[in-house]
């Protein structure tokens, strides 16, 4: 039996999710035999962490702090061995705009993007460069916040006259927002698990928006208003080339134990590119990664259990 | 949970026990997903709903609740008041009670409901465990899926789920500083009329209405009620805060004007004693409270009698209106430090309503800004309130916002609108700077008040000027603002940078 403490709540915008997840989590790991020790993160974090002593953590905490590489900082300080990616693929994940450059300095096709600060804007009249930039993103552009997850902030500005109050409603967010070429085509999320053989993927979902809300977070977590289809019906070497992608992304980016790649296939085109790696994708009943793992026939309780192997073998940094 | 009654304090406890809680598996709610009626697909949660949750924190001011503050309840006075009960009734106050109230009970709300000039029966009264019951009584007894509910726009933003659960259409009717515009009413019911569709009811919240803050004015009120006998309508007239009126002369309530004939009344303890104690009523003619009465049976067969029998308890050994005038004095000092703090913080820009009772002013801020968004910014300042869309069933709202004046002391409130502005002020220079247009900004950078902001109005337009939801909304009444489309802004002087900037003119699409 594994004492494990379960990391979630938190005071990211996310709270709500990461305490579905992390309840799911403490389900699981008590079907395990596992003993869990549910944490709400706070202020008492590294207390109730050398209080307790846990074997290991399992980080199912979505957004800011835990996300971004804060808690993996703290836990690799305490000296708690914890699931998932270290502090600087969390930062990179986190940071859509780093996670970009990243993917587009290793060769890895990802929409065109630019992306500014507040300060540029406020400071060094950035906000001359927008009809340059409208110019060659071609509308609509997508405008997001660098560092939201829960698609939080996202908006489509179909013409040049919405980019402003997109750039505001972003920066509600984050102080880095980022204006991405649209592409319209079809959505795919590969989930990647790290195994014994290293990283393979799982079965390819695809999110099926009902009605025209793509970027809606409240579509996102409601049956009903997205239809996810697993494994998507893709043709074989669409389907090689999105999961090989996926592996690359998650390589390039030093994801661990799992993450989640979120990719487009251009319905003109046909080319496939990546828009971001979530670092902790969301565990709940409704979320991705576990339908994907369910389809590729990895229970729950097997990918927790996995994940925990995972974390107990990586040596600390 | 409804947003008005998202609780304050310490928010992880209850949170960590609903983690304890779940039992629930990826193949269990697909199975459950499968029993769902269908009315449950009116049955949303939302990224609001996950965001207010964050606003229980501690640390956080939180102006989106719509709570009383019941620490000017004496606690000695609560205990003596309790105690009485338990050793007296305590038979009584443990066992079940009448599903339309008792008695006593009923006595006090005929007191209270004479105070503003009603003169109703107690047959005429079933005692519901809080107001929030009424509608859904209302609903339950009177819509089937696809009926109509007429409902003022903005509306109470906890009626929007019960709507929801019951499968209404809600048409929304705009408002102005004058309360629900009776004349579109009008135009609205003809044209539902030629449509072949009659509406069940028409829901409003005539005095300091929640969200607006604005009050049906007398004339409007004598036609609604007219309308409503002409067309054999129902008038659901929600009045919980009537009472709390802190300047002006009172009106009559519609149930007053229209003796109980079509007019549906709700009133609750909640405002003028205590939330806590989920005791409102209804008083509605004989045959629709009858059907209230089967639906409660079904509900939860009575409202807790320990809860009546201490409201008996209260107004035999104590003064209400003593309370209620205590509770009206604080408030209306309360109204004012914040009506202060938004002349001192909030951008030329905005405007908002100036509410002579009740608990909240609404706020409604450039079109461009999106009060949602703005509320995850506000999050990052330890602020809160209620994004306008909260109040619309129709998506509209989304520049506005409700703040409560009532629930916090007038310290946190100055401090809560001051961190308000600075996010609105923050968002409006953004604006200003991605537009290269001047926009009112109360503050210069370094925080220098600008002297008094010029919206001073009621930020509902005044009677006869367009409402809330028409593309003239959120224009402030008696600022000239530039209304040029943000990209064809011709050379003009930049203040920011005190040079002439070049024509931007981009590509139409």
């Amino acid at each position: 039996m594994t004492r494990v403490a379960v990391l979630a709540g938190g005071q990211s915008l996310e709270r709500q999710v990461s305490l579905r997840s992390g309840a799911r989590v403490r389900d699981a790991l008590e079907r395990l035999g596992h003993e869990p020790i549910p944490i709400d993160v706070g202020p008492d974090l590294v207390d109730r962490l050398t209080e307790t002593r846990p074997d290991v953590a399992f980080v199912a905490m979505h957004g800011r702090d835990g996300e971004d590489g804060t808690v993996q900082e703290i836990l690799e300080l305490v000296g708690v061995p914890y699931t998932a990616s270290g502090p600087s693929a969390c930062i990179r994940c986190m940071d859509k705009v780093l996670a970009k450059h990243t993917l587009r300095d290793a060769g890895l096709p990802t929409p065109d993007f630019y992306a500014f600060s507040q300060t540029a804007f406020e400071s060094l009249g950035a906000a001359r460069a927008l009809p340059a930039i409208e110019e060659r993103l071609d509308f609509p552009v997508v405008v997001k916040p660098a560092a939201q997850g829960s698609a939080l902030g996202i908006r489509f500005a179909p013409t040049a006259a919405d980019v402003p109050a997109a750039i505001v409603a972003a920066f509600s967010y984050d102080t880095k927002v980022m204006l991405e070429r649209h592409v319209a085509g079809r959505e795919l999320a590969i989930s990647v698990l790290d195994g014994p053989d290293g990283p393979e993927t799982l079965p390819i979902v695809e999110a099926i928006p009902r009605g025209s809300d793509h970027y809606d977070f409240e579509a996102r977590y409601e049956i009903g208003r997205t239809d996810f289809v697993c494994p998507a019906s893709l043709d074989d070497n669409t389907a090689r080339t999105a999961q090989n992608l996926a592996l690359a992304t998650y390589g390039v980016l030093g994801c661990y134990g799992f993450a989640r790649i979120d990719l487009i296939l251009d319905s003109s085109s046909g080319e496939v590119t990546v828009l971001e790696a979530n670092a902790i994708p969301g565990l709940t009943e409704t979320s991705l990664l576990p339908q994907a793992a369910e389809a590729g026939g990895i229970s729950f309780e097997a990918f927790v259990e996995r994940v925990l192997d995972l974390a107990l073998a990586r040596t600390p940094a | 949970m409804t947003i008005d009654e998202t609780p304050r304090g310490s928010a992880s406890g209850g949170e960590s026990q609903r983690m304890d809680r779940s039992r629930t598996t990826a193949r269990d709610l697909e199975r459950y997903a499968g029993l769902f009626a269908r009315r449950t697909q009116g049955m949303k949660s939302s990224a609001m709903r996950d965001l207010m949750a964050i606003t229980a924190r501690p640390e956080v001011i939180s102006l989106a609740g719509g709570l009383p503050d019941t620490s000017t309840f004496p606690a000695e006075d609560l205990a003596a008041l309790m105690a009485r009960v338990a050793a007296e009734a305590s038979a009584r106050a443990l066992q079940y009670g009448p599903t339309d109230g008792m008695d006593e009970l009923k006595r006090c709300i005929v007191q209270v409901m004479a105070e503003e000039g009603m003169d109703v029966a107690e047959d005429d009264l079933l005692v519901t465990t809080g107001g929030q019951q009424v509608i859904d009584l209302v609903c339950k007894t009177l819509i089937d899926p696809g009926d109509v509910i007429v409902a003022e726009g903005p509306t109470y933003p906890g009626a929007v789920p019960t709507f929801g659960a019951y499968q209404a259409d809600v048409v929304q009717i705009e408002m102005d500083s004058d309360g629900m515009r009776v004349d579109l009413l009008e135009a609205t019911l003809d044209q539902l009329e030629r449509d072949g569709r009659t509406p069940k009811f028409i829901y409003t919240v005539p005095t300091f209405q929640n969200p607006a803050g604005v009050t049906m004015a007398l004339e409007r009120r004598r036609r609604l009620v007219r309308l409503a006998a002409q067309r054999e309508v129902l008038v659901l007239e929600d009045n919980p805060y009537g009472l709390l009126r802190y300047e002006g002369d009172p009106l009559p309530p519609l149930y007053a004007l229209d003796g109980g004939e079509y007019v549906i009344y709700l009133g609750t303890f909640s405002k003028i004693l205590s939330p806590g104690l989920r005791l409102g009523w209804t008083a509605a003619p004989r045959p629709v409270l009858e059907k209230f009465n089967l639906g409660k049976q079904g509900a939860d067969l009575c409202s807790s009698t320990f809860a009546q029998h201490f409201v008996i308890e209260y107004f035999a050994q104590r003064d209400w209106r003593k309370l209620l005038g205590a509770l009206s004095e604080l408030y209306h000092r309360r109204r004012d430090t914040m009506l202060d703090a938004l002349d001192e913080h909030f951008p030329r820009e905005a405007e908002w309503t100036r509410p002579r009772g009740g608990l909240f002013i609404w706020a409604t801020l450039p079109d461009y800004i999106d009060t949602t968004d703005l509320l995850a910014r506000a999050l990052r300042e330890h602020v809160a309130f209620v994004p306008g869309r909260a109040a619309f069933l129709d998506g509209r709202g989304g520049s506005a916002m409700r703040l409560n004046f009532s629930g916090v002391g007038d310290e946190d409130l100055r401090e809560g609108v001051a961190r308000i502005g600075r996010v609105v002020n923050e968002q409006v220079r953004l604006y200003s700077t991605l537009t290269r247009r001047d926009l009112g900004v109360s503050q210069a950078p370094a925080d220098t008040a600008d002297g008094p902001t010029a919206a001073s109005g009621t930020g509902m337009p005044d009677a006869g000027r367009p409402a809330i939801g028409t593309p003239d909304a959120g224009r402030p009444s008696t600022v000239v603002t530039d209304t040029r489309a943000p990209h064809d802004v011709v050379a003009e002087q930049s203040p920011v940078q005190g040079a002439r900037i070049v024509p931007l003119r981009r590509r139409a699409r």
